[in-house]
């Protein structure tokens, strides 16, 4: 049986009908097409899946689409405003913190709020790059901190 | 996964009968272990009961003479209490070393102690500081010492039917500490964990991922090698856990004992 689910997803109202044994991460991707939500372990290890749900990481995986019912959902695509990137995309792209491109998604939504995300995991092995992105995004944008 | 039903009861009430019907139901708090268990296909389950609807099951407050964990706590709010860092820094560093804040942001404390993984983490510091289990069920509530609630690896003393609503705390101060020992610094199961925790001069050891279920034993490392029956699996030989429980525990005293 169907269920009707409503959640805002990177700032729109969203409502669509789902089946309950389905993962946030699979509506997210298949139903409204954000590519940007990766599925790597499908089991919460590697972090890929990371959206922000009411402004917290979460892994999108683990979730069951229907428990985001009224929940405030951003990807990776609804950081950046009117055209210009995130300052902590700007700062993955400045500083070659982007090999294969898979983790990257997860790993700066991690990276908004974590100091150096600990529960993602880059297969390239990029991490030192990764760390001083967002060690040049903190510098430039938080320099009180 | 598999199709299955799904149900969001506002009530206790509602949950219970919803629980009482035929097949095969399962609760679902935080998810983190019901969803890869589902996945993986190691368990089939007609309809999925999601808890986080009833009012009442989360946060952490004083009430009278003990302390109030919901259930339905995230171990990161858990680890963010004012009143739990003040207590027992102890459920801080335990919280600290499990899983990743992803999975933190979404497991419960509830969780993490229902499934009773003989490793579950919260279990051995919950043990030290003498947590109650309050359960509600069709024919009334109880309580149930965590002590004698880990039946076996997976078994807890919930009836078919009951629901956790409650960890009780006793509210004395502790001071203590976790010790996880684990190959890498997130997302990883212990080999071996010891918890050691002094409230007042009353000096309490339990220790986690050594036997079917967490235990509690007495302080020493002595009683803790004689109680442990750890076993071989993929992680660890039962002959190399058997040798860091002697380490661990000794470390672990020395440390509530400075």
């Amino acid at each position: 049986m169907k269920l009707r689910l409503s959640m805002r997803v990177n700032g729109n109202a969203v409502e669509l009908e789902i089946e309950p044994h389905r993962t946030l991460l699979e509506v997210l991707r298949n139903d409204l097409g954000l590519a940007g939500v990766r599925e790597g372990c499908s089991t919460g290890d590697c972090g890929a899946c990371t959206v922000l749900v009411n402004g917290k990481p979460l892994v999108s995986c683990l979730m069951l689409a229907p428990d985001a019912e009224g929940a405030s959902i951003v990807t990776i695509e609804g950081l950046a405003k009117d055209g210009k990137l995130d300052p902590m995309q700007e700062a993955f792209v400045a500083k070659g913190a982007i090999q294969c491109g898979f983790c990257t998604p997860g790993m700066i939504l991690a990276a908004k709020t974590e100091d150096i995300p600990e529960g993602n995991l880059c297969r390239c092995t990029g991490y030192t790059k990764i760390q001083e992105a967002i060690r040049e995004e903190r510098r430039t944008t938080r320099p009180q901190a | 996964m598999r199709a299955f039903a799904y149900e969001e009861p506002r009530t206790l009430a509602e949950a219970g009968a919803l629980m009482a019907r035929p097949g095969r139901n399962q609760l679902l708090a935080g998810g983190t272990d019901l969803l890869v268990r589902l996945k993986r296909r190691e368990w089939t389950v007609d309809t999925v009961i999601n808890l986080k609807r009833i009012a009442g099951l989360r946060g952490v407050e004083a009430r009278g003479d003990h302390v109030f964990v919901g259930p339905l706590t995230t171990l990161d709010e858990l680890a963010a209490s004012e009143l739990v860092a003040k207590r027992w820094p102890i459920l801080v560093e335990t919280v600290h070393e499990m899983g990743s804040p992803q999975v933190r942001a979404m497991s419960t404390a509830g969780g993490n102690l229902c499934n009773a993984s003989p490793a579950a983490d919260l279990a051995p510091p919950l043990l030290c500081l003498d947590a109650t289990m309050k359960v509600w069920g069709l024919r009334g509530e109880r309580h149930v010492p965590l002590r004698e609630f880990f039946l076996g690896p997976g078994k807890t003393a919930l009836e078919p039917g009951e629901i956790l609503t409650e960890i009780r705390i006793p509210p004395a101060l502790a001071k203590g500490c976790f010790i996880k020992f684990c190959t890498r610094r997130a997302m990883d199961l212990a080999f071996v964990s010891v918890a050691c925790a002094a409230v007042g001069k009353d000096v309490r050891l339990a220790l986690g991922a050594v036997a079917p279920t967490p235990i509690r034993v007495l302080p020493s490392v002595e009683e803790a090698m004689k109680r442990c029956a750890p076993i071989d699996d993929v992680r660890a030989s039962a002959e190399y856990r058997r040798e860091m429980v002697r380490v661990l525990v000794r470390r672990a005293l020395a440390r509530v004992a400075s």
